[in-house]
């Protein structure tokens, strides 16, 4: 099974080389730590910035410099900042190659649903609803099920939606999936996972074709 | 040149009244106007409707107004940081329509432009959708979302001079210059206001014709919500 920093690294090895690449808050952050070598991508952070760099050593830090978690971030070289509407234009008009997010709920036509809990969470989508209605890649980064066991990989989303039929792959504590017209179609298990934990934790269509593969992570 | 200068926040916030609809910039409390938040707590109008990505944090930035039950009315992206908002809006005191990200960005600049609406793929198939047009063009989907109708504007920038032209800093750029002429009044405060011609015309972010009323700020927290750094030694 993989931790957090797992997941983040088996979706870093989806990362091409001049990669437009925006990675959203919580799992997604991690990928910029596993970069493959030999590649060159580039961090957008929807707030304003491309060439996203680490964090700021201690004392470095400043205020107007941050990433859409609020979090404080430096750049790269090369790196540029721009408004809001410019930010979006580069996600609406696929100018990014990729967006990695979490999400709550996956349905098996690709649905995500990730900005509400009706009557409980309500924080907003942030930029998740402009990123998913546009990216023509989009990889899922989360857990298999939630705090409960429940499966997050469902038929139909319950909770509110956040993208129709959006999704592309799914990496999870336990596997690598790809969304297809049937289905979630199980491409990797994650180390130590077998075919029917995976198959336990996964409401909707599992699609499993032959011999599935362990992942590899290095 | 045309002058945009005004003494200080008391006089450019003059003609603000209850009620009133006024836009915003900032992301989180990186960038916001806040020389005008403080002036409009202390002005103490009530029923506004506040366009703006965030909702600050409990004790600054737009927290503030909320805390004194001035805003009725919040349009946003997202408003994770903030328990009192969460409080008022799940009690139902207070008014919240969420709207995706880039549609925020984008609805200011089509009042900016003047747009009076556009079609945009996000939020098709959800609840954002419900009640508006939606429309195919090349085999894709897209909702028609409208320009926004403001009073004021409040708008931070890093750098700016008597004309009103404004230079932005880092990320706290983001939503200030989308909302500069998108609303009646735009006021700019920056951290520092210099004289006509000491900016190169070459660098200028926003031009002056967007901004109505220029002063520079007392004084700049810039408050940090994640202070995230690694060490040395990483």
């Amino acid at each position: 099974m993989l931790d957090k920093n797992g997941i983040a690294k088996r979706i870093a090895k989806e990362l091409k080389d001049k990669y437009f690449v925006n990675l959203g808050i919580g799992i997604p952050t991690l990928v910029a730590n596993y970069i493959p070598e030999g590649i060159e991508v580039e961090f957008q952070s929807e707030n304003g910035v491309l060439g996203m760099g680490p964090f700021p050593f201690e004392g470095e830090e400043d205020a107007d410099i941050i990433n859409a978690g609020k979090q404080t971030i430096t750049t790269m070289p090369g790196a540029s900042f721009f408004d809001s509407a410019t930010s979006f234009n580069m996600i609406r008009g696929q100018h990014v190659d990729l967006t990695i997010l979490g999400a709550m709920e996956v349905s098996e036509d690709g649905d995500i649903a990730n900005w509400k809990i009706p009557g409980k969470m309500v924080k907003g989508m942030g930029g998740a609803m402009d990123l998913v209605a546009s990216a023509e890649n989009i990889i899922v980064a989360m857990m298999h099920t939630n705090k409960k066991g429940e499966s997050k990989l469902l038929k139909k989303c319950s909770l509110p939606l956040t993208g129709v039929k959006c999704v592309k792959r799914i990496v999870t504590n336990l596997a690598l999936l790809e969304i297809t017209e049937n289905g979630f179609k199980l491409l990797e298990r994650a180390p130590g996972v077998t075919v029917e934990d995976i198959r336990n934790a996964t409401e909707g269509n599992l699609i499993i074709e032959g011999e599935i593969p362990e992942m590899i992570l290095n | 040149m045309i002058r945009k200068t005004v003494t200080n926040a008391t006089e450019a916030l003059l003609g603000i009244k209850d009620n009133m609809t006024l836009m915003l910039g900032g992301f989180g409390l990186c960038g916001i106007p806040e020389n005008a938040i403080a002036e409009l707590v202390k002005l103490n109008n009530t029923g506004l409707t506040c366009i703006s990505n965030n909702a600050g944090v409990d004790d600054f930035g737009l927290g503030l107004l909320l805390q004194k039950r001035q805003i009725k009315k919040m349009i946003s992206s997202y408003v994770g940081e903030n328990d009192e908002f969460e409080r008022q809006m799940l009690s139902g005191e207070l008014d919240v329509e969420l709207i995706p990200q880039g549609t925020l960005a984008e609805r200011c600049k089509a009042a900016q432009g003047g747009f009076p609406a556009f079609y945009t793929p996000a939020g098709y198939g959800t609840e954002v959708a419900e009640g508006k047009e939606t429309r195919e063009f090349n085999g894709k989907m897209y909702v028609l979302e409208k320009a926004f109708k403001a009073d004021f504007a409040f708008v931070k920038a890093w750098k700016g001079d008597e004309a009103g032209n404004l230079i932005f800093k880092g990320t706290a750029r983001n939503f200030n210059p989308c909302m500069c002429g998108a609303a009646k009044i735009t006021v700019a405060e920056v951290e520092e206001l210099v004289p006509a011609g000491t900016l190169d015309p070459d660098h200028i972010h926003v031009p002056g014709i967007f901004v109505q009323r220029i002063f520079q700020g007392d004084h700049y927290e810039k408050r940090i919500e994640q202070r995230t750094v690694r060490t040395k030694q990483q």
